[in-house]
């Protein structure tokens, strides 16, 4: 019975259709601006909620749309459609170069960035002369649809509405798909994401452009509907309300941009009701209590008002996919035995430390190779040089017949690399089965676009399949419905582990797999890894379960103190002197 | 352009500059501690400039009500806390700090304001009114969520921005306010006159920038600001309290913004809504420093009055989209010659409460 889940969806879009003929002039008005609005909190929940960035000028790209299409329609007598074109292009043109110069760098430059470009961009439109500076421009003709001209209110309002119900169905789309994903994977730290083989600085700039031109599209609505664009819709506070409306509303949720834009406007609309009564600088102390509001939301109520409805309604079971043709596998032109990893002359100093020292070693085809050696000797640093998360001093590392030196982790992770990580890495508030669908990101190709709207449910399903015939590998499969964050450490590791298998890679780096686990769990981990070599997976392993290690690897690599101190086969290292020496410090 | 009104410019923009280093060093030094990007403390700078103003022109300054009102909301959360964690013996204390403590310099210029005052009366008064500002904000907007993202604090200092500079109207009407000049003296420097004020202004900043240096290398308490920068576990495992910090941090910014009102106040008209761009500029100086460094942070504040200055008499009415604007290729430069690894990043894992 799937209709139930659907019911409030129902209720929401029944009310908003009958809507025009209940309610009078005044309130559709009202609901054509929380229209418009939704659509520029929708980019901010994209960016904020879903993605992990903030803006605080998506009112200056609302006024970069408006602009553009109010310049091209009233002063050069354009078509609004063309109008249309010119506030997206603008929008996503801005949007990228502010994007490209504060992505890369720390997660608040963004933020601070787009208050002072917010700020210059308020005083630019206020004193550009073609745009009519401070006053603004006026004449700004009505969008038509063919013949019918949208200047009506409930014409306006069937425009935006419709519009927006199926900008929300591409958005709904595109989060549920490859890339939508990797976007929501973006929120809690790069190093996991680049880990997938997703480019975090393109998909960061991605949602960036994308909610810019979600703003575009909502700016061209206001001008058009105003029929008049002034500068100070599109200053500072303008944007912090539009980030106070995706906080109120559920900054995760796509709902959230319409139930948040529809509150702060009533709310807005109630105090300027209510507040003249008491003062005459009423409009100032709208704003006092929305910054007070503000600040309660975030001490108290973060999630916002969907998440809260949301605990209350049923939640639909994830349906698990059937048997569908699997997702191709890698090509590996390995002939076993033939070096897959060569670690040569490698280094890596913190300041006067050398955590790495020159190390050497190859990594063959279709070999277990157990990395070990006492704490702090530069075991995982030098997992890091290998998968590119850390850049190494000296030394070169190759990998088949690239040259892993100066890739990017993105990059070393689609050429066959998979890790997983000392400290976990997952997405607790995504299920175990988009969390190992996150590995499939390298094995698959949908786009955007293709996302958006749906031509990718084929090779989707494919990869559901994968990502549960992982899980049920490493035990998981019963749990692929929970959300990662609910699992024991334990399996948390294993869930990494099958994240790392859906990837299909052709050497698999495991930091620390067994530690945390239980012994039955580690009795599956250590089976499954021998089923893995024997399907011809190179596997590199650090662990300290000298027991788990031993059984295990076809060779040991030790390290102490960052360089390299023995390797051979488990026996020969359990009798060497330098190793006993190095682990119980000295038996002699 | 002659080169002597270019030396008028670099004057005016190096005294002008002075402040934002000022300004970019409290912002460094809360951020560095607590992780707050302050942005209200350009408001705080404004409501000092605001009460110098007032109490010179015999009004009663809103800053009275601001602190009292801070004082109360602060006070019932600190005491509901303690009471809830049934600490009730913690209670007394906890009232003279946020009680008793912010309201002697409000009564005081609760009692001072309407009389004929010296005017070294007023900067003190000022001065002491102005205290307890920040270390109020952190305590009921900031401390709850210590240990959130920078993301969700930075969100939150500039929802009390918004609040601050609408009850700054609220106290102060819309009318601009100018101070008198602590000091009307001239100096005649070759072809140019460099005002009292000016010289003023350049030699506090260096002076309160040499003692904010000789407080965080010479005493106890200021190691304990460093060490909470470097690493806040760490700190707090050595016995450092990350909220006193915090309230340290915030109060010797508060203390940095009511010189910085008292020095501009003369030097410009201001309104309600100034500061917010006084602190917003000398933000882009302090980003320019890459906000970690604080020489760095202030030769940034420089450059950017320089640059304000400049503009102000090419473009007067664009010199803020210069000023702001300079900040994009500012971090372009910085994110190509940033390091780049990604190993050192601070995970930030939120989560959500929702089930």
């Amino acid at each position: 019975m799937r209709w139930k889940f659907h019911i409030p969806l129902g209720l929401a879009i029944a009310f908003i259709v009958v809507a025009p003929a209940i309610f009078g002039s005044f309130t559709i008005t009202l609901m054509n601006y929380i229209g418009i609005y939704a659509f520029a909190v929708l980019g901010l929940v994209l960016l904020t909620g879903v993605g992990g960035l903030t803006s605080f000028g998506q009112a200056a790209f609302v006024g970069i749309g408006a602009y553009a299409t109010a310049w091209y329609t009233a002063v050069q007598g354009g078509s609004p459609w063309i109008g249309l074109l010119l506030a997206l292009l603008l929008t996503s043109l801005v949007a990228t170069v502010l994007g490209a110069a504060t992505l890369r760098l720390g997660g608040h430059f963004l933020p601070l960035s787009t208050i002072a470009w917010g700020i210059a961009i308020f005083f630019l439109f206020g004193n550009i002369d073609a745009i009519g500076r401070y006053s603004g421009l006026s004449g700004i003709p009505a969008i038509t649809v063919g013949p019918i001209s949208l200047s009506g209110n409930v014409a306006m309002y069937c425009f935006i509405w419709g519009l927006l119900g199926i900008v929300m169905l591409l958005c709904r789309n595109l989060l549920d798909s490859r890339k939508g994903r990797a976007i929501r994977s973006l929120r809690g730290g790069i190093a996991m994401v680049e880990s997938l083989a997703i480019d975090s600085f393109r998909m960061r700039l991605a949602v960036f452009v994308f909610a810019g031109m979600l703003a575009g599209l909502a700016g061209w609505l206001y001008a058009h509907m105003q029929r008049y664009v002034n500068p100070a819709p599109f200053d500072i506070r303008p944007s912090i309300e539009l980030l106070l409306m995706a906080l109120v509303g559920g900054a995760g949720h796509i709902a959230g941009a319409v139930v948040g834009a529809a509150v702060i406007t009533l709310l807005k609309n109630t105090l300027q009701d209510v507040l003249p009564l008491f003062t005459r600088y009423s409009a100032q102390l709208e704003v006092v209590v929305f910054g007070v509001l503000f600040v309660v939301i975030l001490q108290k109520a973060r999630a916002g008002i969907v998440p809260m409805i949301n605990r209350y309604l049923p939640r639909p079971p994830l349906a698990l996919p059937a048997q569908v043709p699997p997702l191709a596998r890698r090509a590996r032109p390995i002939v076993s035995g033939q070096p897959v990893l060569t670690i040569h002359g490698t280094t890596k100093r913190f300041g006067a430390l050398a955590a790495v020292n020159d190390v050497s070693f190859e990594v063959k085809a279709g070999e277990v190779l157990g990395l070990i050696g006492p704490n702090g000797a530069g075991k995982s640093t030098l997992l890091n040089l290998i998968t590119g998360t850390a850049k190494a001093d000296a030394g070169r590392i190759m990998f088949l017949d690239h040259d892993l030196t100066k890739l990017a982790p993105h990059h070393i992770a689609a050429n066959g690399v998979a890790r997983t990580f000392q400290h976990v890495k997952l997405r607790p508030n995504m299920t175990l089965l988009d969390n190992a669908l996150l590995g499939t990101y390298s094995r698959t190709r949908s786009g955007f676009l293709a996302g958006a709207i749906r031509l990718d449910r084929n090779e989707e399903k494919s990869a559901q399949f994968e990502a549960l015939q992982q899980l049920k590998r490493v035990g998981l499969g019963e749990k692929a419905a929970e959300l990662a964050g609910n699992l024991p450490l334990g399996q948390q590791r294993l869930l990494e582990v099958a994240r790392a298998l859906a990837a299909d890679p052709v050497v698999v780096i495991l930091d620390e797999p067994a530690a945390g686990l239980r012994s039955l769990e580690k009795q599956i981990l250590s089976q499954l890894l021998r089923t893995l070599r024997n399907e011809g997976m190179t596997i590199v392993l650090v662990e300290h379960d000298m027991e788990f290690v031993m059984n295990l690897v076809d060779r040991i690599v030790v390290m102490d103190f960052g360089s390299k101190l023995a390797e051979g086969i488990p026996a020969d290292i359990r009798a060497e002197p330098r190793v006993q020496e190095a682990y119980l410090g000295g038996v002699a | 352009m002659t080169w002597e009104i270019a030396l008028l410019l670099a004057q005016d923009g190096i005294s002008t500059g002075a402040i934002y280093v000022l300004v970019a060093l409290g912002i460094v030094l809360i951020f560095l501690v607590t992780r707050v990007i302050f942005v209200p403390f350009g408001d705080v700078v404004g409501y000092a400039a605001l009460t110098v103003a007032a109490l010179q022109l015999r009004q009663m300054p809103g800053t009275v009500w601001l602190v009292l009102t801070l004082a109360a909301i602060a006070t019932v959360m600190e005491a509901y806390g303690l009471a809830r964690r049934g600490q009730m013996h913690r209670v007394p204390k906890a009232l003279l700090l946020y009680a008793v403590l912010p309201t002697i310099p409000a009564v005081l210029v609760w009692l001072a304001a309407g009389r004929d005052l010296p005017i070294w009366l007023g900067i003190a008064l000022t001065l002491a009114i102005v205290m307890p500002i920040s270390p109020l904000l952190y305590r009921i907007a900031f401390r709850p969520l210590a240990d959130a993202s920078v993301l969700v604090l930075l969100i939150i200092a500039v929802a009390v921005h918004f609040a601050m500079s609408g009850l700054a109207l609220l106290y102060f009407g819309p009318e601009g306010f100018r101070s008198e000049p602590i000091t009307g003296a001239l100096f005649e420097l070759g072809p140019i006159t460099i005002s009292g004020q000016s010289i003023l202004i350049v030699a506090s900043s260096v002076v309160f920038s040499f003692l904010l240096f000789l407080f965080f290398e010479r005493t106890l308490a200021g190691k304990a600001l460093r060490a909470t920068a470097v690493n806040r576990v760490g700190a707090r495992l050595v016995g450092i309290l990350p909220s006193t910090t915090g309230a340290t941090a915030f109060l010797l910014a508060s203390a940095l913004a009511g010189i910085c009102g008292i020095l501009i106040g003369p030097v410009t008209t201001l309104y309600y809504d100034s500061g917010f761009l006084i602190g917003l500029k000398a933000f882009v100086g302090a980003i320019i420093g890459g906000l970690v460094s604080y020489p760095a942070a202030a030769a940034g504040a420089i450059f950017v009055g320089l640059l304000e200055s400049y503009a102000a008499f090419w473009y007067s009415a664009l010199k803020e989209v210069f000023v702001f604007s300079a900040l994009i290729p500012i971090l372009i430069w910085q994110s190509f010659t940033s390091a780049g690894g990604i190993e050192e990043e601070i995970e930030e894992e939120e989560r959500e409460g929702e089930a």
